[in-house]
């Protein structure tokens, strides 16, 4: 296979933090690889660096050492403008604790992405087509009746359907979410790994850090991260 | 697009925004008050100063005056660019009611009355003769005796209120004028026996120029008498001022230079006259010029004000830095779900200096609207006030000031509006670049939350 053949792909990756005056390596060269329509779930215990590694790959921290490609280019380098485009078009995050914007509605919050990438003139060009998008996907994830609503007037796995319809709203190559069931009850979080696997099934690609065996097992791959290294 | 509406629901959901609001907004009411009225009280001074002099002064601080000046007079009377010359004699006086042996020194002003009200706005200051001004010399029932006019505070007191009690009538006053003639250079001139000439001359109005120093402290007589007492009259007469009133349209400056080129060939022809060293003390001014040392005072008291209130800007400033650090400090991790959409830094700058522009502007809009509607009652405010309260900004008793002035200007209204909105954007600034600088990563990470 070509580097081309894969959407995302990760070589040695490093990354240390410090912590005062200590130094702590959360990543010690990690290689990854993933195929476009993927389910790929990455496992490990509280502190493997998972979390760490999933930022990297959608462009939110940089690595100290190592590459990561999106569709064969090196987003090392990528300048500012294209890393904002790369993190507004290529990738949609989902948060495990949902990250929306109190300020906002529900339906605001799910069209964010779309009036973040266009200015005045290009939301009056563009805002019909974004608000009927974003009813779209929200009626989709059963939230047809929730437009109007602030997130705090939502439950839970209301409240992470929305997060994944922000995700969504750009029509990203990959979704990296970040422990998207970690803040749910199991009834919930089945609820919204069943909206993954959906995705996935339409061809998305999606990229999934858990510390769940039982949540990994519905992932098309599973990779494992110890120590900060794949086994 | 989403700048404006994050800006907007900030603003209207996070109460902390109403405390930066209104702190601009104070600032913006009591600076819009204190510099209408100051500004007022500048402008209406200005005008009055402007109203007693003229256009332009060719005159001398000397009390010899200088001579020739009928010549020059002609010369202004056929130049396009003066509608009205008036000459004036100036000196100082002592006067003392007839029959009683009390008196005050006073400046005396010799003015012809004709040619003084087309160059001045004396006419308008006149009180029994207001609307007919010709006659303002002639005393009650003895139009035939000389008359003199006193500068209000002299003949008057005001109530509490500002007003003067007038009575139905002119009062039948003699004054006894003594004045100290000088010779063309300047020694004391015998009148007779005495160094002194006295004449008596009778209450025929009073003037209220406005200006507190001329109202307290000058009489107004005829031109030739006073030119008698104070010794310029003779073969060669002397004043001490010409005041000129320019043609419509014609610029102070641009009337001064010209009348100032006149004079100085008027002077050079006369250079071998017997007084021509008399000449050399005269200068051509401005009005605003020749009445610096009384406006310049106001007019720096309008400054330091202006720089008080620059430090109110200061405490603005820092009250929104606070509030915007606060603000910020609770909204990482707004900017990082910001970032993570693809916002740019540059684009979170904007989001909070926008946020800034709507507290700088809503503050700014709510303390002009305030100020202008305290400033149209302030004057009922502070009657109401002193009927209750017994309180007054000034003590009318005292100062030659009427109303509250409450004309607010247009352009101070937009230099106060745009400097409340620029010390909003340097106060939310800093934060600004604080919130632009944050990474996503460390406001979105569980540990960090």
């Amino acid at each position: 296979m070509t580097q081309d053949d894969y959407i995302i792909q990760a070589e040695n990756l490093h990354k240390t933090y410090r912590m005062g005056a200590t130094r702590v390596p959360v990543l010690k060269g990690v290689n990854l690889a993933v195929r476009p329509g993927e389910f790929v779930a990455i496992i490990g215990a509280s502190g493997s660096g998972k979390s760490t590694l999933m930022h990297i790959l959608g462009a939110l921290d940089r690595p100290d050492m190592g590459v990561v490609r999106f569709m064969g280019r090196d987003l090392s380098g990528f300048g500012p403008g294209e890393l904002n485009r790369f993190r507004n078009r290529q990738v949609g995050f989902v948060f495990q604790f949902y990250h929306l914007l109190d300020e906002l509605n529900v339906m605001e919050n799910v069209y964010l992405p779309t009036m973040a990438s266009t200015g005045l003139l290009g939301w009056l060009r563009r805002r019909c087509w974004a608000r009927g998008r974003a009813t779209e996907l929200l009626v989709s994830m059963g939230l047809g009746e929730r437009l109007r609503h602030k997130p705090y007037q939502l439950s839970g796995g209301e409240r992470q359907r929305v997060a994944i319809c922000r995700a969504l709203m750009n029509e990203p190559a990959v979704v990296l979410a970040d422990e998207p069931t970690g803040n749910l009850d199991s009834a919930t979080g089945n609820g919204i790994l069943e909206i993954l696997e959906k995705l996935n099934r339409a061809g998305q690609t999606v990229v999934m850090v858990t510390h769940d065996d039982r949540i990994a097992a519905r992932a098309g791959r599973v990779i494992t991260l110890a120590d900060g290294k794949m086994i | 697009m989403y700048r404006w509406l994050l800006a907007s629901r900030y603003l209207l959901k996070r109460r902390i925004t109403w405390f930066a609001v209104l702190a601009v907004m104070l600032c913006v009411f009591i600076v819009v008050v204190v510099m209408t009225v100051l500004t007022g009280l500048v402008r209406d001074f200005t005008a009055k100063n402007h109203e007693f002099v003229g256009d332009v002064v060719v005159g001398t601080e000397s009390l010899v005056g200088f001579a020739y000046y009928e010549g020059f007079l002609e010369r202004l009377g056929q130049a396009d660019f003066v509608a009205a010359t008036s000459p004036v004699v100036k000196s100082y006086a002592l006067i003392s009611p007839a029959d009683s042996d009390r008196n005050i020194g006073v400046e005396v002003m010799g003015i012809d009355l004709a040619l003084h009200c087309r160059v001045t706005g004396f006419a308008a200051t006149l009180h029994y003769h207001a609307g007919d001004w010709p006659r303002a010399f002639e005393p009650a029932g003895a139009p035939d005796l000389p008359g003199c006019i006193l500068g209000i505070d002299l003949a008057l007191d005001r109530d509490r209120y500002g007003r003067y009690n007038f009575g139905p009538s002119i009062p039948r006053i003699s004054l006894a004028v003594t004045c100290f003639p000088l010779t063309a250079r300047g020694a004391l001139a015998l009148a007779g026996t005495s160094v002194a000439t006295t004449k008596t001359f009778h209450y025929s109005d009073t003037s209220q120029s406005g200006l507190a120093r001329v109202d307290s402290a000058m009489i107004y007589l005829p031109i030739e008498p006073l030119q008698a007492m104070s010794g310029m009259d003779g073969p060669t007469k002397r004043i001490t001022a010409i005041h000129v009133k320019l043609a419509d349209g014609v610029k102070v400056p641009v009337g001064r230079e010209k009348i100032a080129a006149l004079w100085d060939r008027y002077k050079a022809e006369n250079a071998q006259q017997p007084q021509a060293h008399l000449l050399e003390t005269v200068r051509v001014q401005g009005w605003k010029e020749n009445r610096r040392s009384f406006i310049a005072a106001m007019e720096k008291e309008q400054t330091m004000m202006t720089a008080l209130f620059g430090l109110v800007g200061i405490t603005a400033v820092f009250i929104v830095f606070v509030v915007f650090y606060m603000i910020i400090s609770n909204k990482t991790r707004d900017i990082g779900v910001l970032k993570s959409v693809g916002v740019s830094s540059l684009n979170v700058v904007r989001l909070f200096m926008g946020f800034a522009f709507c507290v700088g502007a809503i503050g700014s809009l709510l303390g002009m609207a305030g100020g202008l509607l305290f400033l149209r009652r302030a004057n009922q405010i502070e009657g109401w006030l002193f009927e209750h309260f017994g309180f007054q900004i000034w003590d009318r008793s005292l100062y030659v000031i009427g109303d509250i002035p409450n004309q607010a200007e247009p352009r101070m209204l937009v230099v106060i509006a745009a400097m409340a909105v620029l010390a909003c954007l340097a106060g939310a600034l800093i934060p600004s670049g604080r919130a632009a600088r944050l990474r996503p990563v460390d406001t979105l990470t569980v540990a960090r939350l």
